[in-house]
């Protein structure tokens, strides 16, 4: 066998991959529909505003409800010694309704 | 087979062979190549699949909340502030909220208190999400007890826990009675951690928001619109804030590709030479450079998006897990929903490929128009 044919079947093994992440990613969402939509259901049930994903203080539990300037409350130059602080955007003055 | 196709299997030889000669150079350029793809597509699709996962599951939180503001710090609510809102025009309803956090010396991790309105928990039970069944190897009918505002153990048996399929909205919940949730925490009743509007028309959600800022004007009303912007630009942030972190490996490696892929050295000089004396063409020397690239940048984008789609959609996002955790104990255990912006792959995809292929046609060029005796000198 040609270096040529064997290069060529592993990169048609490749596309045929690549493609095949497209395929799985749309039978992956249509799997997960139910799931989906049984934690929008739990959002609206239970009144929930976040996701679960920075648990280690309070204000980053909730982002979106968190006070304003929250990482630096607890006294004047108080600054937020959580890693997650790092990862959160700045916060967003606050916007009048309208 | 045609003589066209024909001459392309000839030159894809001899450049896996041109290539082969090379073996360390190339797999070296390989390797890296692959994880700079990796790591930039595994950022790319982590961050757009959480965002539109939030997005989704988010859309049915509360339209507007109302916080009361004292000092600049959120203070509890009175009941008499729901009043002034049903007094609002176009609101359909409002009710006061219970929530708060308490922190558990036992796991060393805080949880979400909750109080439910639909379905109502008994008094002394307690339903609780899958992250805090997993930091205290708790089950269903196990006593938990905590110590109250005043010093005295509450205790709650575990009613039911959340479903696993949910922890990425319910891994901390810990849902309890009112009637335990003021206690625990000595709140009057009549006060509420917030209040959840609903509105009849949602296209007066800004109009009716702003009657209530002028009614009430000590509060802070956050709009459903407001959640969902916020999770868009926590991981907008997220994103770019990976993307600064990687920003200096990634010029690294494009310095590094530029150098490689740019200059020649002096062994590819004399291939070129060689190649012009027994007779190619200047084109054919470029196609066959240019397949050379096309070769190790087009198999390091297949390779790198390949491991990047698994690792996020089917392992979890392992890697990325320390960075999302911090120093958080609760964490919870969650598959992705395989959301895939194919505009996203294919600018990925662009700005890998093309820029290393084309890198190489420059200097090819500039030698294989140069006389074959004065390039083999």
């Amino acid at each position: 066998m040609r270096k040529s044919d064997g290069f060529l079947i592993v990169w048609a093994a490749l596309l045929g991959l690549f493609g095949a992440s497209f395929v799985d990613a749309v039978m992956g969402l249509r799997q997960a529909q139910p799931g989906l939509a049984e934690k929008a259901d739990m959002v609206e049930r239970l009144g929930l505003t976040d996701l679960v994903l920075f648990t280690e203080a309070r204000y980053t539990r909730h982002p979106s409800q968190a006070d304003l300037h929250s990482a630096f409350q607890d006294h004047p130059f108080a600054l937020d010694h959580f890693p997650t602080g790092s990862l959160l955007p700045p916060p967003m003055l606050k916007r009048h309704p309208g | 087979m045609s003589p066209w196709l024909h001459k392309q299997r000839n030159l894809l030889d001899f450049t896996l062979s041109s290539l082969s000669r090379r073996r360390g150079k190339t797999l070296g350029m390989m390797a890296v190549y692959t994880s700079i793809v990796f790591v930039l597509a595994s950022v790319m699709l982590f961050s757009h699949a959480i965002r539109r996962e939030a997005a989704t599951v988010l859309a049915k939180s509360p339209e507007v909340l109302v916080q009361r503001m004292v000092a600049g710090r959120h203070d509890l609510i009175p009941a008499r502030y729901l009043d002034a809102i049903k007094g609002v025009r176009g609101v359909q309803s409002a009710e006061g909220r219970l929530w708060g956090y308490l922190f558990d010396p036992a796991a060393a991790a805080n949880y979400t208190l909750m109080v439910p309105t639909n379905p109502r928990i008994e008094p002394g039970k307690v339903v609780i999400g899958d992250g805090v069944v997993r930091a205290r190897s708790a089950d269903p009918g196990d006593l938990m007890s905590f110590r109250a505002h005043d010093g005295a153990l509450v205790q709650f048996k575990v009613d039911k826990t959340i479903s696993r399929d949910s922890a990425l909205v319910s891994a901390d919940l810990f849902l309890v009675a009112e009637e335990d949730f003021r206690r625990l925490f000595g709140i009057a009743p009549g006060l509420f951690t917030d209040l959840a509007i609903s509105v009849r028309n949602p296209r007066e959600v800004t109009k009716i928001a702003e009657k209530i800022d002028a009614a009430l004007p000590d509060t802070r009303i956050i709009l459903r619109d407001e959640i969902l912007r916020t999770y868009e630009s926590v991981f907008d942030w997220r994103e770019g804030m990976l993307l600064v972190l990687l920003a200096g490996s990634i010029l690294a490696f494009a310095i590094f590709s530029w150098e490689k892929a740019s200059g020649l050295s002096a062994e590819e000089r004399r291939e070129i030479g060689i190649l012009k004396a027994v007779g190619w063409e200047t084109g054919d020397v470029i196609r066959l450079k240019m397949l050379e690239g096309m070769v190790v940048s087009l198999s390091a984008f297949l390779i790198g998006y390949l491991l990047a789609y698994l690792h996020v959609f089917h392992f979890g996002a392992g890697l990325f897990e320390p960075v999302l955790k911090g120093w958080a104990v609760l964490y919870p255990k969650y598959r992705l929903a395989p959301f895939v912006d194919e505009l996203q792959v294919a600018t990925l995809f662009f700005f890998t490929v093309f820029p290393y292929t084309i890198a190489t046609v420059v200097p090819i060029w500039r030698a294989a128009i140069v006389d074959p005796d004065t390039v083999m000198r």
